[in-house]
């Protein structure tokens, strides 16, 4: 009877460590894209993110050690534009209810660097996809052994998206010297009244001089302005000859629009976030027609994957992709690591992702020692965009540092801005 | 730069003028500080957008289409959750706050957070003293005279206007001699919100379209009917039109300070507020009802 009672107990210790073993194996990769799903940022977080998972479930999913895990998106609304502590509570629930194993996604800084701070405690890797400030991988040097879980994709760091920024006003500024003969021209800051444009606007006021151009003046709109009529005068009697835009909120619009059917003689380049959209182009009526842009996204040859990835997504939504859509490329990083590395374990995923050499939709992406995306020649390097004749077409890289991307095209001064300085 | 000022400030002041009457209107007929007085405003550059931009109907018929709806929805708005409780001022304005935000949210749940645009009547701009000033910007201010101009024939001119004037000047004798004090509420209500719909339509194509367009021009209403005097149509009119001016006036004399113009109408609030505190016209109010 005694070793009929040992061999039942081992059967049940059998059973039970069967029972937990089989349980305790993921059987699908939990990966919660995080962004405020009522506007427009988060709509593109998770379209990105949907289209590199269909692909890979397609396929039959991630291999981890063996066995194909398909990929399993969790929708997390941060809800950070109207509310940025919202983002922080959003992400700590998907952790800990919807038990999410990765995390990408995030779009205002404020909530990121929060929602950041979430992640971290839990140890678990988020891979950033919407803000530009430097602080947040800045982090991961000062702290790496608290920070190492955070990569960022997209966009490019601030700091290079403001020299992406200047590269694009010399360039606008060599056109009108070169075609319009005006070997010094004026130049007006026109940037929203918000945190992030301080430094872009600093820089500019040191920056224009050496460019060998003459700054104007400086306009400094409320963000949520609705009519910059008055501010446009303004620029128009100052005598400007081009208008460097800093502007990431809805003032876009209403700026373009002006801008195009008071026909301000002056050409617009720089930061304005809804010229990247397609609907700028109804939203202004076709009035900001020739505004220019920095980008993430052209329907250009960045990578084989940028050009098939932008018309899925742009049939899909309706809308041209913007730096968010980057969970895409997020996505199938995320992947490869796993696959590298065999398992879904954080610590040994970050050794894997610091190895990343990928040639995303983006552009290749290599992540620096402090995992954030490098910016260069043959790294990423943002583009440049305009709307031509209501096509939103890459201007730049054209020749720069030995870069052309497939498909871009000579950038063009406004017809108005060509007759009014033309010297005859 | 003079000419600058002069019509960018007429254009800002106007559009004002035509939120900030509408709103003295109800208050000063029902005592109704109507908060939700604004949302008629947004969801009127909603309806436009979608009759005119999404449907591709043509522009005057969207119009018409997006003032009469409007109007319709402000009056059920009255009958259901105002009337009941008209009585009671500080309940009212808690309603009207919590109409304006299911408005704000249901347009979210519709439309999202995307920032939309309307194309302009009129493309294209005229010279006026050496400014440019787009045909949209000199129809919406044509637009906005005319409609200021038959608020007033309305209340001077008709026997509408009359007792709306009575109501306004004595609720309880009105009723006694024999007005019907709810109707001509609900009159002046739909006026109102009419008001703040071809608002709506008129600076559609000036601005953006989006769920919370309707918060900053409250603000602005609410200081400029404070200013003018509550309840009085002419101090909302100078009100609006002394905002409107200030604000230019930043733009052009202060470039780099120009985020601050929303300040500076606010301060010159404060300023007349404590050398007057009933408003500039309180009194001129009271006379003339």
């Amino acid at each position: 009877m005694e070793k009929w009672g040992r061999v039942l107990v081992l059967i049940m210790v059998s059973l039970f460590i069967l029972f937990v073993g089989s349980t305790g194996m993921a059987q699908e990769i939990k990966i919660g894209v995080a962004g405020p799903m009522a506007f427009i940022q988060g709509q593109h977080h998770w379209v990105g993110a949907e289209y590199a998972a269909e692909e890979i479930n397609a396929k039959g999913g991630v291999l981890v050690g063996g066995k194909r895990l398909p990929i399993k998106l969790i929708k997390i609304d941060t809800n950070e534009i109207l509310n940025v502590p919202d983002a922080a509570s959003a992400v700590e629930r998907a952790i800990t209810r919807d038990k999410v194993d990765f995390l990408i996604g995030g779009f205002r800084t404020e909530a990121v660097f929060a929602m950041q701070d979430v992640a971290m405690d839990y140890k678990k890797i988020f891979m950033g996809c919407g803000a530009a400030h430097p602080e947040l991988c800045a982090r991961v040097a000062k702290d790496y052994n608290k920070y190492k879980y955070w990569f960022r994709v997209t966009p490019i760091n601030s700091m290079f998206l403001a020299k992406v920024d200047f590269i694009l006003l010399g360039m606008v500024g060599k056109f009108i010297g070169m075609e319009l003969g005006i070997p010094k021209p004026k130049v007006a800051i026109f940037a929203e009244k918000a945190v992030w444009a301080d430094p872009i606007v600093a820089a500019a006021k040191e920056n224009i001089p050496k460019m060998g151009m003459e700054i104007a003046g400086e306009w400094r709109p409320s963000a949520t302005a609705t009519d910059v009529t008055a501010e446009l005068s303004a620029i128009n009697a100052s005598g400007s000859h081009i208008i460097f835009t800093t502007i990431s909120g809805p003032l876009g619009i209403p700026y373009a629009k002006k801008w195009g059917e008071l026909k301000i003689p002056a050409a617009s380049v720089g930061i304005n976030v809804e010229a990247q959209k397609k609907g700028f182009w109804e939203a202004t009526g076709g009035l900001g027609n020739y505004d220019m842009t920095i980008n993430t996204y052209a329907r250009v040859e960045i990578t084989p994957m940028t050009i098939p990835f932008y018309d899925r997504f742009v049939a899909k939504v309706g809308e041209f992709p913007t730096y968010n859509a980057g969970t895409n490329d997020a996505i199938r990083i995320l992947a490869n690591a796993i696959e590298r590395a065999g398992t879904l374990d954080a610590d040994k995923l970050v050794t894997e992702l610091e190895k990343t050499d990928f040639y995303g939709a983006a552009g290749r992406i290599v992540f620096t020692k402090d995992h954030d995306v490098t910016w260069g020649p043959n790294f990423v390097t943002a583009v440049g965009t305009q709307w031509q004749d209501g096509k939103l077409m890459c201007v730049w890289p054209l020749d720069w540092e030995g870069i052309t991307y497939k498909g871009a095209v000579k950038y063009k001064i406004p017809p108005w801005v060509v007759e009014k300085w033309k010297k005859k | 730069m003079i000419e600058n000022i002069l019509i960018n400030g007429l254009i800002h002041g106007g559009v004002y003028a035509l939120l900030a009457v509408g709103f003295s209107l109800i208050f000063g007929v029902a005592r109704i500080v109507n908060i939700a007085h604004t949302a008629f405003y947004m969801i009127a550059a909603y309806f436009i957008y979608t009759f005119s931009t999404r449907m591709g109907l043509h522009p005057l018929f969207a119009i018409l289409f997006s003032i009469a709806l409007v109007t319709a929805i402000g009056m059920v708005v009255y009958q259901l959750s105002i009337k009941p409780i008209q009585e009671h001022e500080i309940t009212v304005l808690i309603v009207t706050i919590a109409v304006a935000m299911v408005f704000q949210e249901i347009v979210l749940l519709i439309y999202g957070g995307h920032f939309r645009g309307n194309p302009s009547l009129l493309t294209g701009f005229i010279q006026i003293l050496g400014v440019r000033v787009s045909y949209q910007h000199l129809l919406t201010l044509i637009m906005v005279f005319f409609v200021l101009l038959l608020t007033w024939w309305i209340l001077f001119k008709t026997r509408l206007g009359i007792a709306i004037r009575a109501t306004a000047q004595d609720r309880e004798v009105a009723n006694l001699m024999g007005m019907n004090v709810n109707q001509v509420a609900m009159v002046t209500m739909g006026i109102a919100v009419m008001m703040a719909a071809i608002g709506g339509v008129l600076v559609a194509p000036l601005s953006v379209v989006e769920p919370y367009m309707w918060l900053h021009p409250l603000v602005m209403v609410l200081a400029i009917v404070v200013l003018g005097g509550l309840g009085s149509i002419k101090g909302s009119l100078a009100g609006a039109f002394i905002l409107g001016f200030t604000e230019t006036l930043v733009v052009f004399l202060i470039p780099l300070g120009a985020f601050l113009k929303g300040a500076f109408s606010l301060m010159i609030m404060i300023v007349v507020l404590l050398i007057r505190p009933e408003g500039l016209f309180g009194v001129a109010f009271e006379e003339e009802r």
